[in-house]
């Protein structure tokens, strides 16, 4: 069984830097230490059993002369508290942690601090359009964001059902078209951060990723004022871009991105502006 | 084994084989509606859902009518009662002209049913009220003829009987297979009631 | 090539459908393996067809197997099903594992396409096309005979349902050889399926193969059930049912509740795809995530309906070779239909990341905890079963022992993955498909291997070889550790499940120890089918005629080897758990009865092969758009059903005398050879008689 480890001992662990294992933003954190938790609770599950399993049956098998038999043994009502309670117990226990750290880090929920960055996030065959309608601009594969601000991103799809994830920053939330999803994250720290869609959407499905850049609040400043003022102005070239089944390896920028432009593509998808619940109503 | 006995079972000696076995198709063929049960819940569920889908199209308000839906759910009731007297006609041994008038006056009220509930679709796609308009149509129309398909399929089992009693009389396999008709019309019966409460009525008083 | 060719007959057919032109066309690696596998379809139903004409079997075949309602060959009709759909689907992911381990900045040697085909036949065929019909034949096989029955209640829908189960295989492999497979996935999400997205015949043919599986399996679950409810032997109260019988109960009343759900998802889907309707498209008031709902309210059920007639094998297994009695009867039973129960109360946590409240998903994810309670008492009741036993390590034993300390980490993975926040991290990766492998392959493959190491003997009357069974468990364990803990590691680095191109170097060593378990996986396949030649080869040798080669507790042991078509002479009558291996202690269970009286035994009927053909006919048609091909399908199969209800004789006497000669060949059988003790059940001295161990 030393063969899957292996990998890890070639550096194969540098693969886990790529996600929450390595999180670079608040919620991941809290969603690395609530894996951590769980996973020493969930030790004391697998625990007993591997140990249990092979010691038992090597000392009771029919070679060994020197072990009781006794083929009529089935119950034991000490034996049954031990296997009924103590599970439910950790279950219990395991629940109330749920409901916490559910609530907690709800996608929808807003992360502490003021004045979150709103972007708008339009999924499509297989590219992700980011919209900044503070300032009228919008980028495609790259979402560059402020480090330390909280970030809202309100999300829809043009096409089939997708997943927009951020495994360093945060989890994921799918897109849908003619409704509206939203995450909120945070990064902590500057840098690159990947983003990939999580759901199979066709040919382009294994290239539909993106960047995630974070730069500290002074430069950001100044590349949205910058790009606002000379970045291509947004036009129908770029809905044809939008609406075509393929890649675009560039990332390129565009300013003046009419208002309502989301709006008017979740109404163009069949919705009516509602939100994405199954019956919550928020 | 089992000691409890179905009741309306006229299979010759009780407790014998042949009652055994009939109690035992009887009860394979509850399951069977159970199961049929739960697609006709998942169909109104999904019309739930979809009420909201009009998508600017014809609702409820504009399509339903009252008088149709009114004497559609009085023939289907009056046609479980006629098939109620074909039981009893089985039971007590009539003979096969009773038990034959019986089950066609059945027939003939099923089929009016259904030429009356294909004239109100034919009336809702000349109001532009089909199924590809919009998701509360597909619904609509997902669920009402199921049940509509449900009522041929029983129409023509109540022909293939007829044929069966004719030909072959009432031995333990036709009586079983009549019996398995009455549980599988009342079934249908009993989710027209649904339908017209959820549907009809429910669409009308929203 | 393109354009329809005869579209009043062969509908949306055009020749550049068949992977042979589209491979002379385009001869990329791609092309050629989908030709071959259609190449290999072909040529296997030709070999098949020329092997039965050549030795004269096709009047054998029809008459002994295919019309048969004898529920014991429809069991082990099922089950060669599972095994030839288990070979293809296990080659599919050899492929797609070769094709993640080169694809590393490198398009590989399958197109994305292709890959996505891969990844959605895989799939749908080991859940509906291995899986099902395996658990399903087993029950089939055993439960008549565990209960002290003749036969199924329904021996006619049993054939009905098996036909239906190979009609849609058949239209697996048809997708292999005319057209494409669906690029959706097992679980087929619009609109991506959708006519706006996928118009091509792939959906379909996922739609049709699906639906008609799953009506087959419905028949199947109304069956056993019945069976159980109504055909118990004087005696076998329902606290005395063996425990493989009380999970195939609950199995049974899953698969009643739990097919109805895809049935209705999947024809929404097929009424949006061929009349327009608007359930599941984007615009006009259609709404997707209904499907989803639709969808995993059958999905999440449906893995426990794989999983219980594994839990039930185990109790079996366990016992047996602990040569003990079950630990924690009582508490099993109550455990099985707590999770029969819960089972249905979870399935939002297949989509916790579609935009629902955090209550909503905190509610579901704790039901999803919870029942993790009584899975967990099952594994601790096998423990204690053990204990204090007498544990032989053959190889339905191994395979329970490998499952118990490999399950266990699926279910924690499993309770990782119900908690909402860290499911947002893991789901669509492949942390997740660690997961599900983690639970399907421990957990019901090696009960069904189990199951055919331990019940092979008395379906065929001759043991299984142990040293080939030895070596292709090796493979399993080792093959699948390989193959799926490094999937947990890539998922927790961020990496997407159906994937045919991965951009990430440091994925590298991860991928390739995959690939290697997956070589190791097919060479366990490859033991199987070595195991079994060897066995067929040596059966003179291993002949346990007698019926009783592993001194069995319940009432099937206490049958010939292989049993007759009747089962029992004269029904059994149980005045307790596990009647037969106490009747071995303290009486003689194979005294012969006073008298014989006749039997009456299902006629062979067409009603099967007809539905199954009209069935496969149909779905074929409504793929292509042969209208005329579908509408005779459906007429078919609606008048072999009217046909059949007019036919009066549906049984057949056998008589006492014949019933005589059989019972007598086999106690003679039985009595003239020496009872063995455990310790030789693995050599040739053991004929099928067991001796009791001393206490």
């Amino acid at each position: 069984m030393l063969l899957p480890v292996l990998p890890s001992l070639l550096g194969g662990c540098a693969a886990l830097n790529h996600g929450f294992m390595a999180a670079a933003g608040p919620v991941a954190a809290q969603q690395r230490e609530l894996f951590f938790i769980v996973a020493a609770v969930l030790a004391f599950v697998i625990g007993p059993v591997l140990m249990l399993v092979p010691v038992i049956a090597w000392h009771y098998r029919i070679a060994n002369k020197e072990d009781a038999y006794r083929p009529n043994w089935n119950f034991s009502w000490t034996l049954e508290g031990f296997i009924w309670i103590p599970p439910a117990l950790i279950v219990i226990g395991l629940a109330t942690l749920l409901w916490v750290y559910t609530k907690r880090l709800d996608p929808y929920r807003p992360l502490p601090g003021a004045d979150p960055l709103e972007v708008q996030v339009i999924a499509s065959d297989w590219k992700w359009l980011f919209v900044y309608p503070s300032s009228g601009i919008a980028s495609i594969d790259r979402l560059t964001i402020p480090v330390g601000r909280p970030v809202r991103l309100t999300i829809t799809s043009t096409t089939v059902m997708q997943s927009l994830m951020i495994p360093r920053l945060t989890g994921q939330i799918y897109a849908m078209a003619g409704m509206r999803t939203h995450l909120n994250l945070e990064a902590s720290l500057p840098g690159v951060f990947p983003g990939a869609n999580m759901q199979y959407n066709g040919n382009g499905f294994p290239r539909q990723s993106f960047a995630v850049v974070a730069v500290d609040p002074a430069r950001f400043q100044h590349w949205m004022t910058g790009s606002a003022r000379t970045a291509p102005k947004f036009g129908p070239s770029v809905r044809s871009l939008l609406a075509g089944r393929a890649r675009v390896t560039t990332a390129p920028i565009y300013s003046h991105v009419p208002v309502g432009f989301f709006a008017s593509v979740i109404a163009a998808n069949g919705g009516v502006g509602h939100e994405a619940a199954n019956g919550s109503g928020r | 084994m089992s000691r409890s006995v179905h009741v309306g079972l006229t299979l010759g000696e009780e407790g014998g084989p042949h009652h055994q076995q009939a109690e035992s198709d009887l009860f394979g063929f509850w399951v069977f509606l159970m199961s049929d049960a739960l697609v006709f819940a998942l169909m109104f569920a999904t019309y739930g859902a979809m009420l909201v889908g009009t998508a600017g199209g014809p609702g409820p308000r504009d399509l339903f009518e009252l008088k149709p839906t009114l004497i559609e759910t009085a023939l289907l009731l009056a046609s479980s009662f006629t098939w109620g007297m074909a039981s009893i006609s089985l039971k007590y041994g009539d003979g096969k002209p009773g038990l034959l008038a019986w089950m066609g006056t059945t027939l003939l009220l099923g089929m009016c049913f259904l030429f009356m509930e294909a004239n109100d679709f034919a009336t809702m796609f000349a109001k532009g009220a089909f199924p590809a308009r919009s998701g509360f149509l597909s619904a609509f129309f997902g669920l009402v003829p199921l049940h509509g398909l449900h009522v041929l399929a029983g129409c023509i089992w109540i022909l293939v009987m007829a044929v069966q009693v004719i030909l072959i009389g009432t031995d333990d396999r036709t009586k079983t297979n009549l019996l398995r008709l009455g549980l599988f019309w009342h079934f249908l019966d009993v989710i027209w009631i649904a339908v017209f409460s959820v549907v009809f009525l429910g669409g009308l008083t929203r | 090539m393109s354009g329809a060719v005869l579209p009043a007959v062969l509908g949306r057919f055009e020749w550049i459908d068949l992977p042979f032109v589209r491979a002379w066309e385009n001869p990329t690696i791609s092309e050629i393996i989908g030709a071959g596998a259609g190449a290999l379809v072909v040529v296997g139903a030709l070999a098949v067809a020329g092997l039965l004409t050549i030795t004269g079997r096709w009047r054998w075949l029809w008459t002994e197997w295919l019309t048969s309602l004898d529920h014991k060959k429809i069991g082990i009709m099922y089950v060669v099903l599972a095994f030839v759909m288990l070979s293809r689907a296990l080659i599919e992911a050899v492929l797609m594992r070769m094709q993640q381990a080169i694809a590393i900045g490198h398009p590989g040697f399958l197109t994305n396409d292709h890959f996505a085909q891969l990844f959605s036949t895989h799939g749908s065929i080991m859940i509906f096309f291995m899986a099902m019909p395996f658990l399903t034949g087993l029950m089939n096989y055993v439960v008549p005979l565990q209960i002290g029955a003749r036969d199924v209640a329904f021996p006619w829908a049993n054939s009905i349902g098996l036909a239906l189960t190979a009609a849609g295989a058949g239209l697996m492999m048809a997708s292999l050889v005319i057209g494409q497979f669906s690029t959706g996935g097992w679980s087929g999400y619009p609109p991506y399926t959708g006519l706006a997205f996928s118009p091509d015949v792939g959906p379909d043919y996922w739609i049709w193969a699906v639906s008609i599986g799953s009506l087959g399996s419905t028949i199947a679950g109304i069956n056993i059930a019945c069976t159980i409810y109504k055909l118990r032997c004087p005696g076998m109260t329902f606290m005395r049912l063996p425990m493989f019988c009380w999970t195939s109960l609950c199995t049974s009343i899953l698969m009643i509740f739990a097919m109805p759900p895809l049935t209705v998802a999947t024809a929404l889907l097929a009424l949006d795809r061929y009349l327009g309707f608007h359930f599941f498209t984007n615009d006009l008031g259609g709404n997707v995530m209904n499907f989803a709902n639709l969808f995993w309210l059958f999905g999440h059920p449906e893995v426990y309906i794989v999983i219980l007639p594994a839990f039930g094998v185990y109790s079996e297994v366990v016992s047996t070779f602990s040569t003990k009695l079950l630990y924690g009867y009582t508490s099993l039973v109550i455990a099985t239909m707590t999770i029969a129960v819960l089972s249905f109360t979870v399935w939002v946590h297949h989509f916790f990341t579609m935009g629902q409240s955090a209550n909503i998903n905190a509610a579901f994810g704790i039901a999803t905890m919870a029942i993790g309670v009584p899975t967990g008492v099952k594994i601790y009741d096998w423990i204690w079963t053990m204990f204090r036993g007498e544990v032989r390590f053959t190889v339905p034993m191994l395979y329970s022992l490998a499952f118990m300390t490999t399950f266990v980490i699926g279910g924690v993975t499993g309770i990782v993955l119900a908690i909402p926040p860290l499911d947002y991290v893991f789901h669509n990766t492949l942390f997740l498909v660690a997961h599900f492998h983690n639970m399907l392959i421990p957990g019901t493959l090696y009960g069904m291997l189990a199951a055919y190491n331990y019940w092979f003997p008395k379906a065929f009357g001759f043991r299984l070889d142990e040293r080939w069974g030895r070596r292709a468990f090796t493979c399993w364990v080792v093959g699948f550790y390989l193959a799926f803990m490094p999937l947990y590691v890539l998922g927790a680095s961020g990496m997407a499940r159906r994937t045919a191109e991965i951009f990430e170097p440091d994925f590298r060593p991860w991928l390739y120890v995959a690939c290697g378990g997956a070589f190791i996986l097919l060479a366990a396949l490859g033991s199987l089918s070595v195991q079994l030649w060897v066995s067929v080869r040596d059966r003179d040798e291993t002949r346990v005629t007698a019926g009783d080669p592993w001194d069995g507790r319940t009432l099937e042991w206490s049958t010939a080897a292989p049993p007759p078509e009747y089962n029992f002479a004269v029904l059994p009558t149980v005045t307790r758990r596990d009647e037969f291996y106490e009747g071995k202690r303290d009486g003689n269970p194979y005294s012969p009865p006073v008298r014989y009286d006749r039997i009456e035994v299902p006629r062979g009927s067409i009603l099967g092969p007809a539905i199954g053909l009209a069935a496969m006919s149909c779905g074929f048609g409504l793929v292509w758009h042969m209208w005329w091909l579908a509408g005779l399908g459906l007429t078919g199969a609606a008048a072999a059903i009217i046909a059949r209800s007019f036919v009066r004789r549906t049984d057949r006497i056998i008589s006492p005398g014949e019933i005589e000669a059989i019972e007598r060949r086999w106690l003679t059988a039985v009595h003239e050879h020496r009872p063995i003790s455990r310790e030789l059940e693995r050599t040739r001295a053991n004929h099928g008689v067991a001796e009791a161990m001393p206490t």
